[in-house]
């Protein structure tokens, strides 16, 4: 079973990551790019078959390493 | 007084600040691994020096801050030991949850690695009793990440609980947005926590705490801790 983990930063948390890269779009000639946010794709391969208990499992592995929940969000998608 | 100096992998400020402590102290502070779960229970003082720590993968100070010798030092803060964060220092002690906010990538996304000017916020802690009210101290930064974050509700309790400890000025002590660096909150380069026994700090300190290095200011605040902790 394989969860995949997106990372962002929170609303309101300046992301200067994600300006440096709307820029060089812009100088590329790609307009109208309105924002870019930058964040995080962690991919995980997991032994555990249920998948509510998978979600829950990698629910507290975000919480407690794989994001920082004073400036970031993280969505969890389980893949059977 | 009996301090001790974390070493992670990737610390690479852990005898700098050793070399500050014993020249303030009289003696030589203990190195512990960041494997080690053996602290001496009569420490005073645990510094968590400057560094990439564990490369800095994943977020700086992330992995640091679950070493199994942060535990022990979650343990010993909350008992009043006192805890002092220098750069990586200030970030796994953010990402251990010992201290308020984060530390994110700096405004301009470049490494800064110079001297600074900052202020001193509070002469009234362990930290700091050896500055003077307002005083403008020269120390250098070397960082990429130090850029401080607390959201709204949490930077108000913060600077209503006076947790701010040094804030970016400029040399003649103003605080703008032109001195700030990296972006950071309230121009905030240190805080404490609550109740004023773990600053963490972005500034190194013990970079400047020597003549032969080209400044002293970094060094009152070693000095301060040793004529708190000296008993």
């Amino acid at each position: 079973m394989k969860a995949k983990v997106h990372v962002t930063l929170k609303n309101g948390v300046l992301d200067p990551q994600g300006k440096a890269i709307q820029h060089a779009l812009g100088s590329l000639g790609y307009e109208g790019v309105n924002d870019v946010r930058q964040g995080k794709f962690i991919e995980l391969d997991l032994a555990e078959t249920d998948p509510a208990k998978a979600k829950a499992a990698v629910e507290a592995m975000c919480k407690q390493l794989l994001a920082n929940t004073v400036i970031e969000n993280y969505s969890i998608e389980i893949i059977a | 007084m009996k301090a001790a100096v974390i070493v992670f992998p990737g610390s690479n400020c852990d005898r700098d600040v050793a070399v500050s402590l014993e020249k303030s102290m009289g003696q030589k502070p203990l190195m512990l691994w960041h494997r080690t779960t053996e602290v001496p229970a009569d420490l005073d003082l645990i510094v968590v020096p400057g560094g990439f720590s564990y490369g800095d993968y994943l977020r700086s100070g992330a992995m640091a801050a679950h070493s199994p010798v942060m535990q022990e030092v979650k343990e010993r803060a909350a008992k009043g030991v006192r805890v002092l964060g220098i750069c990586n220092g200030f970030q796994i002690l953010t990402e251990a949850g010992l201290l308020p906010g984060a530390l994110m990538r700096n405004r301009d996304l470049k490494f800064i690695c110079r001297d600074v000017h900052l202020t001193v916020e509070r002469t009234d802690t362990d930290f700091t009793r050896g500055y003077a009210k307002g005083q403008v101290i020269r120390v250098p930064v070397a960082h990429h990440d130090g850029n401080y974050f607390a959201d709204d509700s949490l930077l108000e309790r913060i600077e209503g609980n006076g947790q701010v400890a040094f804030r970016y000025a400029s040399a003649n002590g103003e605080v703008s947005e032109a001195s700030n660096i990296n972006g950071s909150r309230n121009n905030i380069a240190g805080v404490f926590n609550e109740a004023g026994t773990v600053l963490g700090m972005m500034p190194h300190p013990e970079r400047l705490a020597d003549p032969q290095l080209g400044g002293i200011d970094g060094k009152p605040l070693f000095d301060s801790l040793v004529e708190a902790l000296c008993k």
